[in-house]
């Protein structure tokens, strides 16, 4: 039995003034493994965040199933670590109070919570910034942050929804290996959302990749290069070879499938 | 700012300017008293009403305290009530729904055309003037409250929800943090009309503060003791806005830097 089992989601939404639903998420099936990387990898607006949330137990489905661990999601659950698109850090917390925020609502704010919270502000290279104010940091580091906040009470599943879409390419791919590195340290299960191709491909295991609204999986593809990953992974023949498979289910690539080999 | 980094570079223009300001309108006063030979009673040359100032300094200082009593007490009970009502309204759709609209339209209502009933329900006592304090001073709070706790990200309250968090967690640790840099803009605007209510409520009837000095002494055609009054009544409404603004710099640990503010 897999750690995360999909089966036929579907949301639907009313819309005022109309009698006919906007289908958002239709038919998604798909299965994770504990520690696996699954990315969510679709055009902007297609549902794929919708998904997310709804495996974060923050909105309900229309239909279908989620099982996490074999129990069904519908409510959202403290064993889950959500990261948004932008950082959303509390302006009038200091970093290290902003990564203790969750172990306070959870009433585990202790000595051990603040030494996690210290390990992690140094896994991400913020320690040094430990009382600095989250005006007083760049975009990637509150991100950085907000990745530490997450994390702090140990999840048994990561959710990122655009996490590094809002930062700049080069920021980005420092991001992606910090956070390669912390799953290799703290075998995280994640499952997250981009629109970024070769993001997708870089970081998971599997990238299931969505076609426009409704959102319906396209494709589903294993990303079989070992980890750990690192630059020369992304100039290796297998991985352009994932990213025109990607590009074709997107449709942002025109040509027929045997073209490929 | 420490006065060191104000006496640094262009500074002492900061301490020097105003000042020199001030001097150069009251130059301006006296000179336009003497130019054109305008009688004491219509505008009291400034040394006229410095004088007046100083020889009923006892009286100006007992009103000045009257008013302020009704200004603090009516601001104070505006914080009081407007914060958990703006709570109440922002946390319950039920309530908002029910009460938003009618806040809209009792905002409306100009308050000062309220003091006369005001008068008739309390009497001429401190506690109409209150009343008008608080309820000018109150609006302000509400709303700005009510839009601070609205303003919270809609992610920060997702990632307390995806923790369990109890309506008191959020509200005490997300929301009402958000809501705090409204609550001092709101807080600002609230001090200083509710000094205008005081005075307004004064007017319509009373027997002390400066607002009552202020309609004796022009009906006694005493102009510079109206004008000291004035000068009092200015004194007070900075003297209180500047405790506002002190309160804020107490509270600047829990505030967002001032670039990120509307104010």
């Amino acid at each position: 039995m897999s750690f995360g089992v999909l089966e036929r989601v579907r949301k639907e939404f009313l819309r005022p003034g109309r009698t006919v639903p906007m289908v958002a998420i239709d038919e998604a099936s798909f299965a994770f493994e504990e520690g696996e990387l699954v990315a969510l990898l679709g055009p902007s607006g297609c549902g794929k965040t919708t998904l997310l949330r709804i495996i974060a137990g923050l909105i309900q489905k229309t239909s279908g199933s989620v099982r996490i661990r074999g129990e069904e999601v519908d409510a959202p659950h403290p064993d889950f670590g959500f990261v948004f698109q932008t950082p959303n850090l509390m302006p009038w917390r200091n970093v290290l109070d902003n990564v203790l925020f969750p172990m306070e609502i959870l009433r585990r704010r202790d000595a051990a919570a603040k030494s996690r919270a210290l390990e992690l502000l140094e896994m991400t290279g913020l320690i040094e910034f430990e009382q600095a104010r989250p005006h007083q940091l760049s975009g990637g580091m509150q991100q950085r942050v907000a990745l530490c906040r997450a994390l702090i009470h140990e999840p048994a599943l990561l959710l990122m929804d655009e996490p590094f879409g809002a930062l700049d390419e080069l920021t980005r791919m420092e991001m992606n290996d910090l956070l390669l590195d912390i799953r290799a340290r703290t075998r995280a299960t994640l499952v997250f959302v981009t629109h970024s191709i070769s993001e997708a491909i870089y970081l998971s295991d599997q990238v299931l990749v969505f076609s426009k609204r409704p959102a319906r999986i396209a494709e589903h593809i294993r990303v079989e290069l070992p980890y750990p990953r690192s630059a020369p992974t992304r100039y290796v023949p297998q991985f352009t070879a994932l990213e025109r498979r990607a590009s074709r289910a997107l449709g942002v690539l025109h040509e027929p499938a045997d073209a490929a080999h | 700012m420490r006065l060191t980094d104000l006496l640094a570079g262009d500074g002492w223009k900061r301490l020097l300017y105003p000042p020199l300001g001030i001097a150069l309108a009251l130059i301006l006063w006296h000179w336009v008293c003497v130019q054109f030979g305008i009688s004491t009673t219509v505008l009291p040359k400034p040394g006229l009403v410095l004088d007046a100032a100083i020889a009923r300094r006892a009286l100006l200082a007992a009103e000045s305290w009257v008013t302020f009593k009704e200004t603090v007490y009516g601001f104070v009970l505006a914080l009081a009530l407007g914060v958990p009502i703006a709570v109440a309204i922002t946390a319950s759709k039920t309530l908002n729904l029910m009460f938003a609209p009618l806040l809209i339209a009792l905002q409306s209502v100009p308050k000062v055309a309220l003091a006369p009933i005001l008068l008739v329900w309390l009497g001429t006592g401190i506690e109409s003037k209150l009343a008008i304090a608080w309820l000018v001073a109150f609006f302000p709070i509400v709303v700005d409250t009510a839009a601070g706790l609205q303003s919270t990200p809609r992610e920060l309250l997702e990632l307390a929800r995806s923790l369990r968090a109890s309506r008191w967690q959020i509200f005490s640790k997300v929301q009402f943090p958000a809501a705090l840099p409204y609550i001092v803009t709101g807080s600002k605007v609230a001090v200083t009309l509710a000094v205008i209510g005081a005075v307004i409520g004064e007017f319509v009837g009373s027997s002390e503060g400066l607002g009552y000095l202020l309609l004796t002494a022009t009906s006694q055609i005493d102009s510079p003791l109206a004008f000291a009054a004035l000068f009092a009544l200015a004194a007070l409404g900075i003297l209180v806005y500047l405790a506002v603004v002190a309160a804020e710099w107490l509270l600047a640990p829990l505030l967002p830097p001032a670039a990120d503010r509307r104010d």
